[in-house]
């Protein structure tokens, strides 16, 4: 496995997980994480290659809702709940094109 | 009017409120009273709601129907679970005065039963944590020793209850957040097997591995709890329909017969020798007991702190990505672009520890790392479920310590999180097979408690129920008392 | 070739929104056109504590797309989370299938320009949830409605199969009858029902490798897809030509200038850190469950017009018009199934029926009109209790919801086709004109005309001109 984790790569695992960390900070999460990679590294003396992940321990198959609609009308708890609202819609400083879904 | 909850378990409170020798309002305000008298030492509660539970209590009281065995009896909730129109932070500055519009179904079923909840518990941030140090809010003490933590991430709930603030609390648990604090603690504190609680209104941390559990002074009572809060629920797809036994049905039955598991791994590398020699006598106590006790192996035990510490970050980083400023909660008044918004909230709302987790399970997942992280993490957990399986064949229960260590000193592990997430080695395999594990008060280590652990087969709470029973009955640990129990 | 020595590779990622009564994780209605939010709970708003339960519903008109599609279900499927942070994705990911997709390895066969049929591959199909929808004011704000959000979609995925943008075309409009005739959407465009990915690339004839790939997202007119897939294969070609660098890239269609505008150059592939959904039960699907989700499939657009053509008799191109939407579709074989002259009650639906559509703009399940009622004026029309002329002012009273054979009678638009009532008026015509029959027997044929005149104003219009000439002709020889 031998993963490891540099400054850069905390820099972007921040970015994608909307976190911003000062110079200082970045160097202690480095560092830190750095050290919980060598404890996950033990995985690695595991030989896994014939074996099925386990995501879930749920015994649980098809648990599916019907086809029923309910409305809880909860949209003025709700609203009232935001930040910022208008008009019924949540506000948020705009959304700058090219910034896709 | 003063009450000690050290004096009565809830079968008694439950006779005196049927018989009219005590009315919900005079329990309740006399827990009020108590949690006032004490929280300044403990700092369990994160906030109460006197006049709600009064008033709550004053309808009860005017109906007059005790019937269900919890009607009119106070308790606490951990902050992480939703309830409707209560502050609910989840000890996290990013829902500083969030209040849920919607009521948890353990809520539910407990308002249901007639429960009076009396206020919400402090924990670590989002349930990260084992000592409840990571709470935005306060630092929580061990009822026990106030220099020491209570354990956590449910410290709030164990503390409350151990104080002797009220008689049973509910709390969460994800890789050891009800039985490790149990354990510092000295109380009983139940992890349900994965699917028996509705998870519906618990904040996530892991969705695979969390689970709302009881935590009481004594068995009866943790079972008694059990009863209320299990069942099926259709908003929760990973909550099971199988049919819910009386816990209780089964208690002092004894446990002659009863064929006992003891992993040797779990007294290896890490634990406090002192706590494996009180451990030990108990194991050696549950022989005396009629019970058959057999060494045996669970070889990926070692691997599981790694496994669980992938798969959980994994998850939380995904569950907790919904705090973002913009529907509910915190938004950073700085915050003047879009990016900002997540940004500046998440980077001012969140506490290191999530921050932590938040960006070792957005690595374990980013492209790159995936398999080597978290497939890789799963596959183990593959492996330790099929340990247990194999044990289980063979074997009723699989009893071991709970914790390595008993509590430690405030502020002595929280700039450590590697040593803090090794802490967790214990309780962490039965969270990731999703089995049931109990911790009870085995006795004392330098007048601090230590928990013996009881892992059962999946949906078999009862069998561990039975144990844990006979062990209390044959010990009667929960007796003793801290200092704190004098200020009522 | 169109694009000179270049080969052009377009793919298509289509998602339809599905007409369910309940959104996919919540039992929130799915709605068009509501207030804004009015159709959220906490669920939609990603409350902590929340857990979403998947809706069948959803999961079996995806099973009905997949098997329209020739797609193979799987036996097995996991959700999964796609992570990524916008205004109306609230919990920031999105519940999709990526790993394990509902079906794999379909195709669907299309009816070109040039009369050839050209198979186009889907890779493969799955359901999701859709998001919530973005307005942009001008006052540097973005306002955020999430009662779309959690809609159920069905996203498919061709494999690049296609090379121009014709065949681009011709594949969603056959895309969009299909879907159309599996119930579970009326994919219009302009409400967004239906939406396009596209991606393109081109390449000199041979080359081995694909080119730099264009993308454009949520394209919502087949015809926005083909022009911007003009202009890409012109522009990529000309750059190539002039020795640059294509670069990968999301595009935007901009209309007014037919053109595409770069948005945004990928420096690092998007990181989604896809992993199955934990709070959500896997799904097993079974032979039987299949099955039971096929006997309730509509029948498709080409089966319809096979079973119009060879069994009921009707023009082919009559048969393309009938299956233009299912409704209609519907509605002629519910019609037919009442017991109306198929050809008849075709001609009905494609003429008078399509020009009140259009007038009226509206659908057909918006009027008044049912498919017994329809029915019942064709009979009258067969049996000749009203005339073609009648059936005029029947034909409006239906539209009106009005049952036509108590309307005829109630309006007295009822033929006269009882000879005891007709034969009297004979007798009283022919008396009134002998001068006529001596006309009729000198050979003027003029005569006979004149007398059917003089019996219709006696019978105010109302006699059946077929019976009244027998009848006419019978006394006359007698005369």
């Amino acid at each position: 496995m031998a993963e490891t984790i540099s400054r850069d790569d905390v820099a972007h695992v921040a970015s994608l997980a909307k976190l911003a960390f000062d110079e200082a900070k970045l160097d202690q999460f480095t560092d830190q994480l750095t050290d919980i990679l060598t404890l996950f590294e033990t995985l690695s003396e595991v030989d896994t290659s014939a074996v099925e992940p386990t995501y879930s321990v749920t015994p649980n198959v098809n648990h599916l809702r019907e086809d029923v609609a309910d409305n809880w009308h909860q949209k003025q708890e709700l609203l009232a709940n935001s930040p910022e609202e208008a008009a019924d819609l949540i506000k948020v400083p705009a959304i700058i094109k090219g910034e896709d879904d | 009017m003063t009450f000690n909850y050290f004096d009565h378990d809830l079968s008694d409170l439950h006779q005196k409120l049927l018989n009219h020798e005590l009315t919900a309002q005079e329990l309740t305000q006399a827990t009020l009273d108590n949690i006032a008298a004490s929280d300044g030492d403990v700092q369990a509660f994160l906030g109460t709601n006197g006049p709600e539970a009064l008033q709550q209590a004053q309808e009860l009281d005017e109906k007059g129907d005790f019937s269900n065995p919890l009607a009119g009896i106070p308790m606490g909730l951990k902050d992480n679970l939703s309830t409707k129109g209560l502050e609910t932070s989840g000890a996290s500055k990013i829902l500083a005065g969030f209040k849920p519009v919607y009521d948890a179904t353990v809520v539910q079923k407990l308002q249901a039963a007639g429960a009076i909840s009396v206020g919400k518990l402090n924990m670590d941030e989002f349930a990260m944590g084992g000592s409840t140090e990571n709470s935005a809010y306060q630092k929580t003490t061990n009822a026990w020793d106030h220099t020491k933590v209570p354990g956590g991430s449910s410290g709030g709930s164990a503390t409350a209850v151990a104080a002797g603030q009220i008689p049973y609390a509910l709390g969460s648990d994800t890789g050891g957040s009800i039985r490790q604090p149990a354990a510092f603690n000295g109380i009983v504190g139940l992890k349900p097997t994965y699917g028996r609680v509705s998870r519906f209104g618990l904040f996530a941390m892991a969705s695979s591995l969390d689970q709302i559990g009881p935590l009481t002074r004594t068995v009866k009572d943790n079972a008694l709890v059990l009863n209320a809060i299990a069942g099926f629920d259709k908003m929760d797809s990973t909550s099971v329909e199988s049919e819910v036994p009386d816990f209780t049905a089964r208690l002092g039955q004894g446990i002659k017969g009863m064929r006992i598991a003891v992993p040797k791994e779990y007294f290896e590398e890490g634990i406090d020798p002192k706590v494996a020699q009180q451990v030990k006598s108990a194991i050696e106590q549950l022989r005396e007991l009629g019970a058959t006790v057999d060494e045996v192996s669970l070889p990926h035990t070692r691997y599981g702190v790694a496994a669980y510490y992938i798969i959980m970050s994994s998850e939380a980083s995904s569950n907790l990505q919904r705090y973002d400023g913009i529907r509910y909660g915190f938004r950073s008044p700085d915050a003047k672009s879009l990016e900002d918004v997540y940004v500046k909230t998440r980077s001012e709302g969140f506490g290191d520890e999530v921050k932590r987790r938040i960006m070792l399970g957005t690595f374990s997942l980013s492209a790159g790392a995936y398999d080597a992280f978290f497939k890789k993490a799963a596959q183990v957990r593959t492996l330790i479920v099929e340990d247990f399986n194999k044990v289980f064949n063979d074997y009723d229960l699989i009893v071991g310590p709970t914790a390595p260590t008993t509590a430690y000193g405030l502020g002595e592990e929280i700039n450590d999180p590697k040593a803090m997430y090794l802490a967790d080695a214990l309780t962490i395999p039965v969270n990731l097979a999703g089995l049931p594990g109990l911790s009870i008060n085995a006795g004392f280590v330098d007048g601090l408690p230590v928990g013996l652990q009881l892992i059962g087969k999946p949906f078999d709470e009862a069998t561990i129920y039975q144990a844990a029973q006979a062990f209390e009955d044959a010990t009667r640990w929960f007796e003793k008392r801290p200092a704190v129990a004098e200020k009522y | 070739m169109a694009n000179g020595n270049f080969e052009t590779t377009i793919g298509l990622e289509v998602h339809v929104e599905m007409q369910t009564n309940s959104k996919l994780l919540s039992p929130s209605p799915v709605h068009y056109g509501d207030s804004p939010n009015a159709n959220t709970n906490v669920i939609d708003w990603a409350y902590p504590g929340v857990l979403p339960v998947a809706n069948k519903g959803a999961l079996e008109y995806g099973m009905r797309v997949a098997l329209a599609l020739n797609a193979k279900i799987s036996p097995f499927i996991r959700w999964d989370r796609k992570n990524y942070f916008y205004p109306d994705n609230p919990k920031s990911y999105q519940t999709t299938q990526s790993q394990t997709p509902l079906g794999t390895n379909g195709y669907l066969d299309v009816k070109l320009e040039n009369g050839e049929t050209k198979r186009v591959r889907i890779h493969e199909l799955h359901v999701e949830e859709d998001a919530g929808k973005n307005t942009h004011g001008n006052d540097g704000n973005s306002y955020v409605d999430l009662n779309r959000q959690g809609t159920p979609l069905v996203e498919i995925v061709s494999e690049p199969d296609l090379h121009s943008p014709d065949e681009a075309y011709a594949y969603l409009e056959q895309l969009r009858q299909v879907i159309l005739f599996t119930g579970v959407s009326e994919a219009k465009m302009q409400e967004g029902q239906m939406r396009a990915d596209v991606n393109i690339s081109i390449r000199p004839y041979g080359a081995k490798e694909y080119g730099t790939r264009v993308e454009m997202k949520n394209v919502n007119s087949f015809n926005y897809v083909r022009n911007a897939l003009i202009y890409e294969e012109k522009r990529q070609a000309a750059a190539l030509r002039a020795g640059e660098k294509l670069v990968q890239e999301t595009r935007r269609y901009d209309e007014p200038t037919k053109s595409t505008i770069s948005m945004r150059v990928k420096e690092v592939a998007d990181d989604y850190r896809y992993f199955p959904e934990p709070d959500l039960s896997p799904i097993e699907i079974s032979q039987d469950w299949i099955d039971e989700v096929a006997a309730n499939l509509p029948k498709s657009a080409a089966q319809r017009r096979q079973y119009y053509v060879d069994d009921l008799e009707i023009e082919p191109y009559d048969a393309e018009v009938l299956t233009q939407t299912l409704a209609m579709a519907d509605f002629y074989d519910q019609t037919v199934q009442a017991g109306a002259d198929p050809k008849r009650a075709a001609n009905y639906l494609i003429g008078d029926v399509n020009a009140y559509l259009n007038k009226t703009q509206l659908e057909l399940q918006e009027t008044k009109l049912t498919p017994a009622n329809l029915a019942g004026m064709v009979k009258l029309i067969e049996d000749g209790t009203i005339s073609t002329k009648q059936a005029k002012k029947v034909f409006e009273a239906i539209m009106d919801g009005e049952e036509p054979e108590a309307f005829a009678k109630k309006n007295g638009l009822v033929q006269i086709s009882d000879t005891a009532i007709l034969l009297p008026w004979v007798t009283e015509v022919l008396d009134a004109n002998p001068q006529s029959i001596e006309d009729f027997k000198g050979g003027k044929d003029r005569a006979v005309g004149f007398l059917i005149g003089q019996l219709m104003k006696k019978s105010k219009g109302q006699a059946n001109p077929g019976v009244l000439n027998q009848l006419l002709m019978q006394e006359l020889k007698q005369r």
